[in-house]
């Protein structure tokens, strides 16, 4: 018999060791799937956890996984700053979607004008987007009461429905012969945001993830705001009592990812992806959510749960690439790293005792 | 190992390195492809992937093939492409028109891998495109589907208003017309090349607004699912034959087939003949093939219909010939001329007669 006690206040000791066990955990079962799929499990795990970093050619996927791990990053270091509060933004893929149409679309009204000027409106424009975008849910919350979750996630399917009509409309390459997709921004000199130091990978995306986690830290340790917030977030009537406004807090929280969120997709179609296309977002809004909890919503963890993530990525790259591994079971893979730091997130606030329930 | 083999081992060794080949030269080619799609059991990738097998099954030993499939487009196709070239793949099929940009950003880093990209229209000393004349097929479609329907209302599932779909729709129109002057097209977009749910729902739509022709540009049998359950509707098998539902609703299918192609383009590289080229295969080579028209289908209208493919197979017939206008009534082409391929490769109007609104 197994039972579940609450704990008296959630356990240090585990909240810092359940990321590093769920790591550990999804190893060996992720070693058993790719025996069960015929793969040497070890060969497996070292392909995707070693080889990107330390194999052949690692200065490429060095570089690669900067730039795959900037977008989550800087995005789920806006997301942190809600989850703390107990604003759920669930929406950031449609706002990282609005961020880059809206920049790409400033840079493309203008074209073929060369400006100083144009790459810093676009990230003006890209952050702005965002913002907006995230301003949906949030007043509809503050006004309405209703449920930012809700609201959030739906708002992706309109941005990519509109993201579709400006690759097929608006933004379409006049010069493409009729096919989707915009012009390519990194034929275009004052609108691309190119790498800085040649073979690093290290965009401006790059840099904005880097002052974003040390934003975070001030905002979230060294700041009253960081403490109203976190109040907020485990005791909301003793923060009402601390004078903090909720439907300001909601505003904050909501505008500041969303405008994360539109940075980070403006950087990457500004760089590494160059073009408004219908399947222009690959996801990052919501692997994002992986990574702020993974990193346990600390600017730190965050850090290294966005470098996790983006390697798991490229290695299960290159465990399809050399030991022919299915795709979905890379998926399978990826998925099984939340769902075992969801499982052992229950011993930081529960301890569990074996044997009969002796009060 | 004995002497003699050791010796003659070599010399020929010796004999390449003087000649200035690489001293790998008797490694095989490697082969490398990414997909947009899981490999699955049909659809767009796994037609590829039938490509790929076939590369091995023809040239044995001397390829070895790789691929990688769910590859999203952008800068992840980047990464794997570069991941392919990397590991000494030397010829490398970006199976997806939206990997155009990926392709040439690293073909310009790998000058000596050569690069062939399906669908797309740029094109460098490295990299070659192909593409396959699948309204050839749709030409055939809407002659079978203009004989047999009763309600006069062809519909289309489109994928994405782009050249080829919008192609394969004005095909379908101008032969289905030709048999039967009532006909009607109904077009819904799915906005998507694989999404079961969205293509069963503009199944559903189309059926119920009296539509007994299925033609569908996606890739999953969702719709041939939707028109069994109405049960008098008749549908065609897409990329792949989609025998399962023969011989109703699947009355026939345009099966893409692209082993000829890989199996002559690998050849080439194998005797070093390889140039970048634009090719745009249909019928006669074999790249669009059309699956067995069923029982389903009246003796004499599967008669009709293999006479017009005999006679695209032999040049005899262009799907897109004169007289022929623009939706909007202006003058296209002229009485006995013929579409030039360029023409039909940035196509972005209907013909007339087709009531549907082209997305704009």
């Amino acid at each position: 018999m197994i039972t579940l006690i609450k704990r008296p206040t959630p356990s240090k000791g585990w909240s810092y060791a359940t990321p590093v066990v769920a790591v550990l955990a999804t190893m060996v079962a992720g070693g058993l799937l790719f025996a069960a799929l015929g793969k040497n499990p070890v060969e497996a795990i070292r392909v995707i956890f070693w080889d990107p970093l330390f194999g052949a050619n690692a200065a490429y996927f060095r570089s690669q996984l900067l730039v795959k791990a900037a977008p989550l990053i800087l995005i789920a270091s806006g997301l942190a700053v809600g989850f703390r509060a107990g604003i759920w933004n669930i929406g950031a893929e449609g706002q990282y979607i609005i961020g880059a149409i809206c920049g790409a679309a400033v840079a493309l009204s203008v074209y073929p004008a060369e400006s100083a000027w144009l790459f810093p409106a676009m990230v003006i424009a890209g952050a702005l987007g965002g913002l907006l975008w995230g301003m949906i849910p949030a007043l509809l919350k503050t006004l309405f009461g209703t449920s930012e979750i809700l609201v959030s996630l739906m708002l992706v399917y309109v941005a990519q429905n509109l993201l579709a009509y400006v690759a097929f409309g608006p933004l379409k390459n006049p010069q493409g012969y009729g096919f989707p997709g915009s012009r390519n921004l990194q034929q275009y000199p004052s609108a691309h945001n190119p790498e800085l130091i040649a073979g690093t990978g290290a965009h401006w995306g790059v840099m904005a993830a880097i002052v974003a986690v040390i934003a975070l830290y001030i905002l979230m340790h060294r700041h009253i705001a960081g403490f109203r917030i976190r109040v907020a977030g485990e005791a909301p009537r003793a923060a009402r009592f601390a004078g903090v406004v909720p439907a300001r807090l909601v505003v904050f929280c909501l505008g500041l990812s969303g405008a994360l969120a539109g940075l980070a997709g403006l950087f990457e179609v500004s760089g590494p992806s160059g073009q408004i296309t219908d399947s222009f977002n690959a996801g990052y809004g919501f692997t994002a959510i992986i990574v702020a909890f993974l990193g346990r919503l600390h600017p730190l963890g965050i850090l290294l749960a966005g470098l996790l993530m983006a390697l798991t990525y490229i290695g299960g790259d290159m465990a399809q690439l050399i030991l022919q591994l299915p795709a979905a079971a890379i998926q399978v893979f990826q998925g099984m790293l939340l769902f075992f730091l969801l499982g052992f997130d229950v011993l930081t606030n529960y301890r569990i005792r074996i044997g009969g329930a002796r009060a | 190992m004995n002497r003699r083999s050791f010796l003659a081992t070599t010399a020929i060794a010796a004999l390449a390195s003087a000649a200035g080949l690489p001293a790998l030269a008797a490694d095989p080619l490697k082969v490398g492809f990414i997909y947009v799609g899981p490999v699955g059991d049909m659809g767009w990738s796994y037609q590829h992937d039938l490509g790929r097998r076939a590369i091995e099954a023809e040239y044995g030993d001397k390829v070895v093939t790789t691929f990688m499939e769910s590859v999203p487009e952008g800068p992840d196709a980047e990464r794997a492409l570069t991941q392919l070239a990397l590991e000494g793949n030397t010829l490398i099929f970006a199976t997806s028109f939206g990997y155009m940009d990926a392709v040439m950003n690293v073909a310009a880093k790998f000058p000596n891998v050569k690069f062939e990209h399906a669908t797309g229209y740029k094109s460098a000393d490295n990299v070659a495109t192909y593409d396959a004349k699948f309204f050839q097929g749709r030409a055939i479609q809407g002659t079978i589907g203009g004989r047999m329907t009763k309600t006069n209302k062809i519909g289309y599932i489109g994928s994405f208003p782009i050249p080829e779909v919008i192609q394969g729709i004005n095909a379908a129109y101008i032969h289905a017309k030709k048999v039967n002057p009532d006909v009607e097209m109904k077009v819904v977009w799915a906005y998507t090349w694989f999404d079961p749910a969205k293509e069963a729902d503009a199944a559903a739509a189309l059926i119920a607004e009296g539509v007994d022709v299925l033609l569908q540009h996606t890739d999953s049998t969702a719709p041939q699912a939707k028109a069994q359950e109405a049960g008098n509707v008749i549908t065609f098998g897409q990329a792949s034959d989609m025998s399962a539902f023969a011989p109703m609703p699947r009355v026939s299918s345009t099966i893409d087939n692209w082993a000829p192609y890989y199996i002559k383009r690998v050849g080439a590289m194998l005797d070093g003949s390889w140039k970048s080229e634009a090719t745009w295969g249909g019928i006669d080579t074999g790249m669009v093939e059309i699956g067995e028209i069923s029982s389903a289908v009246p003796e004499e209208v599967k008669a009709e219909a293999l006479a017009l493919k005999d006679k695209i197979a032999a040049g005899e017939y262009h799907p897109f010939t004169g007289p022929l206008n623009k939706q909007d009534g202006s003058a296209w082409l002229a009485e006995g001329v013929m579409a030039e391929d360029g023409e039909l490769a940035g196509m972005n109007f209907f013909v007339e007669g087709i009531t549907a609104e082209l997305p704009k």
